[in-house]
């Protein structure tokens, strides 16, 4: 799915909106995701997910045509990790413990 | 540093589109749920100028408990991946984008 059919489900399901409107609806909600991100705060959206920006230290990197030797500064990298819901529904349902059976008894096959 | 939530990106709607405070939060709510059901169904999630969430195959592996060191093994699984675009990373050490990147 592209933002452009996120943009198209959601008019067809929202038919009293405007297209543009529902264009300005999801450009806002990335727009404001990003703009915290550039700001160093975090987005947390329960059952969904967080957005944080990670630190990366400065380093020496090497040219991998020339393998000459670089400095490579230091930056802000964006990271997402996925709350327990969508990280549950995409692996097809809660989480189940390992199942083994009683000691002793065989698990008939 | 602090932490958005819901109520801000809602708040964010109602403030540029002007609908209800009520139906902002449906929206989002929606939108949310929209990229969930579409990677629940292991199809890829592509945001220009923010990124790409994917779903991704891991095969068993046998891991270990690190307290006791006992091994487990770890079933075959789909877990989420992110990956930023060159815009976003580029928002985020305040660099300008360059036209044509996405």
């Amino acid at each position: 799915m592209t933002k452009s059919e996120l943009i198209a489900q959601l008019a067809a399901a929202n038919p009293h909106l405007r297209q543009p409107d529902v264009e300005l609806i999801v450009g806002t909600i990335f727009d404001e995701i990003t703009n915290a991100l550039a700001r160093g705060d975090r987005v947390e959206l329960r059952g969904f997910g967080a957005f944080s920006a990670k630190q990366r230290d400065p380093r020496t990197g090497r040219n991998p045509r020339t393998g000459e030797a670089v400095e490579v500064s230091g930056k802000s990298v964006p990271y997402f990790k996925p709350g327990k819901e969508l990280r549950e529904r995409v692996n097809g349902g809660p989480l189940q413990a390992p199942k083994r059976s009683p000691r002793g008894t065989v698990t008939p096959s | 540093m602090n932490t958005i939530t819901r109520a801000q990106l809602a708040e964010a709607i109602y403030a540029q589109v002007g609908l209800s405070r009520n139906e902002s939060a449906a929206l989002l709510e929606d939108v949310l749920e929209r990229i969930s059901a579409a990677l629940e169904s292991g199809r890829p999630v592509k945001i220009s100028a923010f990124g790409t969430f994917s779903v991704r195959q891991k095969g068993m592996r046998v891991g270990r408990n690190p307290k006791t060191g006992v091994e487990v093994p770890i079933m075959p699984r789909r877990v989420l991946s992110f990956r930023p675009s060159q815009v976003l990373k580029a928002r985020l050490n305040g660099e300008a984008v360059r036209a044509g990147d996405e």
